[in-house]
C-alpha cells in the first residue's frame, strides 16, 4: 500500500491561478522521497492539500489507503507536517508547544509529556524546554517543528524545506536524524532547495514545474542520465600547456587549476593516469557543481528530460 | 460498558483529550496575562460603582423598586462577562490565525466542533473568572443577595457562550488587529449600554421601549437581574428563548465557517 497516492489533483486559487494541473504521484511506504521544483511550482500547494491546510479543487488524495474526503481524521492521524514557515505560538514554552500538539491528536497528557521529552531530547532541545519558543535560534525553531510533528508518531512525515536558513552543523545533524527515522520505518517526503540534501538523503524524486510533474524517477536512474560530469582539479605546480586526452576535455581556470569534463564512459582513474603520464600532479579534486542541480536546472529551464551534461 | 463500538469510544476519548487541551491552553493564556485580562474589569467596575452607584446614584434614588446602586449590579456584572468572553475568543483565535498556529489544529484529527467548543470554553472560563471578580467588587459596595443561584448561573453561562461565539465569528472574518476592535466598539458597547444596564426600559417612551426589545443584550441583562434581584422588565421564558435561539444560530454559523475553512484555509 502506498504511503501517499495522489490522483488528478488540481488546485485553482481564487483569482484563477492554477497551482496544480492534475498531478498524479505515488510515494511508497518506507521511501525517502524528494519533491523538488522552483518557487511557485506548486510544491507547497501539494503539501498543503495533503495536510488539510489547502482546499483542493478536484482530484483524490489517499494516505495509507485512507481517502482524504471520506476519512480526513484517519489521514491526519498518520501524517506529520513540518511546514516551511514557523507556525507555533512564539510565546509558549518549548515543552508546551509539543505537549499541546500531542493533545490535539488525542494523546493523554501524561503520555504526551513523556513523548515530548523523548523527542525534545532526540533533537537536543530538552535543556531549552522552559524557554519561550521565540527565544530559540532559527535552526532550533526548525528542530522544534520536527519534534512537534513527530510527537504523535506519524507513519508519513512531510518536511517542507526543513533546513532552510540552518547552519551546516545543524543541517548535518538533521540529516542524520531523518536518515535514522526513515531507517526505523517512517516514510519521509522532503522538499528542499539544497539539492545536495535531496541527492544525499532521498531514494526517489519528483520534480514539479508549473503545477505539473516534470520528472518522477528513482534518484540513481535520474543521475545516470548525466552524459558528462565536470571536475575542478587543483594542481601541484603550474601547467602552461594542456595535453590533449581522449575522452576528457581540459580547460585552464588559472595556471594551477584545471576544469575537466569527463564523459560517462571514461573513469577518474584513467584521467589521473593520463595526467601523471604528462607530468601533471593533482593535489585535490571536487565536483564543479551538484549533479542533481545540473539536472534540475536543465529540466526546469529547458524542459529537457533526456540525457544532459554536467 | 457503554455498548459503544471500541472505535467510537476511542474517537470520543481522543476528542475529549483534544477539547481539554484547547481549553487548558486558553485558560493558561488569559491567566498568564491576568493584569491585562482580569484586573481591568475589576477596576472599571469599581469606578462604575463609585461614580454611578455612590456619587450619582445617591441622587437618583431608586430604580425598579431598588436602590440605584443595587439595580446596576446585575448589568455591570453581565457587561464584564459579555466584553471579556467576547474579547478572549476574538483575540485568541485571531492571534492563532495571524501567527499561523491555527494550523496546529487544522493538521490534527480534531473536528470543527471540538475546536469551537475549546475556544468557547476558554471565553466562558474568562467570563466566569471576571464575573466572579466583579461580583466581589459589587459585594463591597452593596449588600445585594442572590434571588436565584440557578438562574443567575444559567444566564451567566449562556451569555458567556453567546458572546464567545460572537467573538469567534469576528475573529474568522478579521483581517487585521483593527478588525477585532470594530465590532466591540461600534456594536457591542452600544448594545450593552442600551441594554438596560443602567436603567429600566419602563423609563423610556413607548416607541423606544419597543425598539429596545430588538436588543438581545436587554434579555440577558433582565434575566440576570431576575436571578439576582428577582425583578425583570422581560418575562424569563422569553429571555431564555431569545438567548438560546441566538446561541443555536451563532454556533451553527461558526461551524459552517470552520468547516469551509473561511479565513483559515486557501
Amino acid at each position: 500500500m502506498p504511503a501517499l497516492a495522489v490522483t488528478e489533483l488540481r488546485k485553482v486559487y481564487r483569482g484563477g491561478l492554477e497551482a496544480l494541473k492534475g498531478i498524479d504521484l505515488t510515494v511508497e511506504e518506507g521511501d525517502f522521497f524528494a519533491l523538488l521544483g522552483p518557487n511557485g511550482a506548486g510544491k507547497s500547494t501539494l503539501i498543503g492539500i495533503v495536510s488539510s491546510l489547502v482546499k483542493k479543487t478536484s482530484g483524490r488524495v489517499e494516505v495509507f489507503g485512507r481517502d482524504l474526503d471520506r476519512d480526513p481524521e484517519g489521514v491526519k492521524s498518520c501524517l506529520g507536517l513540518v511546514p516551511q514557515e514557523f507556525n507555533f505560538n512564539l510565546f509558549l514554552p518549548v515543552f508546551e508547544v509539543v505537549v499541546n500538539q500531542a493533545g490535539y491528536y488525542g494523546i493523554p497528557r501524561r503520555e504526551a509529556k513523556l513523548r515530548a521529552e523523548r523527542y525534545l531530547r532526540q533533537l537536543d532541545l530538552w535543556e531549552r524546554r522552559h524557554m519561550q519558543a521565540r527565544q530559540l535560534s532559527g535552526g532550533l525553531k526548525r528542530r522544534l517543528m520536527i519534534a512537534r510533528a513527530l510527537v504523535h508518531e506519524p507513519r508519513l512525515l512531510i518536511l517542507d524545506e526543513p533546513t532552510a536558513g540552518v547552519d551546516i552543523e545543524i543541517r548535518r545533524a538533521m540529516w542524520s536524524f531523518l536518515r535514522e527515522l526513515n531507517r526505523r520505518g517512517t516514510t519521509i517526503i522532503l522538499t528542499t532547495h539544497y539539492l545536495e540534501e535531496a541527492e544525499s538523503l532521498c531514494r526517489n524524486i519528483a520534480i514539479i514545474n508549473h503545477g505539473q510533474i516534470a520528472e518522477w524517477a528513482d534518484m540513481g536512474a535520474l543521475l545516470n542520465r548525466l552524459h558528462t560530469e565536470t571536475f575542478v582539479l587543483n594542481l601541484k605546480g603550474r601547467v602552461a600547456d594542456l595535453p590533449v586526452l581522449g575522452g576528457y576535455v581540459l580547460e585552464h581556470l588559472d595556471d594551477c587549476t584545471l576544469e575537466v569534463e569527463v564523459s560517462r564512459d571514461h573513469t577518474i582513474n584513467g584521467l589521473f593516469e593520463a595526467l601523471s603520464r604528462n607530468g601533471i600532479e593533482v593535489i585535490s579534486l571536487r565536483n564543479k557543481e551538484n549533479r542533481l542541480e545540473r539536472l534540475f536546472l536543465d529540466m526546469v529551464e529547458h524542459g529537457r528530460t533526456g540525457e544532459v551534461s554536467a | 460498558m457503554t455498548g459503544e463500538p471500541p472505535v467510537r469510544r476511542g474517537r470520543l476519548r481522543r476528542y475529549r483529550v483534544a477539547f481539554s487541551t484547547i481549553l487548558m491552553k486558553e485558560i493558561l493564556r488569559f491567566s498568564r496575562i491576568w493584569i491585562q485580562t482580569i484586573l481591568p474589569s475589576a477596576i472599571t467596575t469599581t469606578l462604575y460603582f463609585v461614580i454611578f452607584g455612590r456619587l450619582i446614584g445617591g441622587r437618583i434614588g431608586s430604580m425598579g423598586g431598588y436602590p440605584y446602586i443595587d439595580f446596576i449590579v446585575p448589568g455591570l456584572v453581565l457587561m464584564s462577562v459579555i466584553t471579556n468572553s467576547y474579547s478572549n475568543v476574538v483575540s485568541s483565535f485571531y492571534s492563532s490565525k495571524f501567527s499561523r498556529y491555527v494550523e496546529e489544529f487544522l493538521v490534527a484529527p480534531v473536528p470543527s466542533w471540538v475546536i469551537l467548543a475549546g475556544f468557547v470554553g476558554g471565553g466562558v472560563a474568562r467570563g466566569l473568572v471576571v464575573g466572579v471578580a466583579v461580583t466581589f467588587v459589587a459585594m463591597a459596595f452593596t449588600d445585594v443577595h442572590l434571588h436565584s443561584y440557578g438562574i443567575s448561573l444559567l444566564v451567566f453561562t449562556l451569555t458567556a457562550i453567546l458572546f464567545s461565539l460572537g467573538g469567534f465569528i469576528n475573529a474568522v472574518y478579521a483581517n487585521s488587529f483593527d478588525d477585532i476592535s470594530i465590532v466591540p466598539t461600534f456594536i457591542l458597547t452600544p448594545l450593552t449600554y442600551l441594554g438596560g444596564v443602567f436603567y429600566s426600559i419602563q423609563l423610556l417612551p413607548e416607541l423606544w421601549q419597543k425598539v429596545s426589545l430588538a436588543n438581545p443584550v436587554l434579555y440577558m441583562v433582565n434575566a440576570f437581574r431576575y436571578g439576582i434581584l428577582g425583578e425583570s422588565d422581560i418575562p424569563l421564558t422569553t429571555a431564555f428563548g431569545i438567548i438560546a435561539g441566538f446561541i443555536v444560530v451563532l454556533a451553527a454559523y461558526s461551524l459552517v465557517l470552520l468547516r469551509r475553512g473561511v479565513g483559515i484555509k486557501t
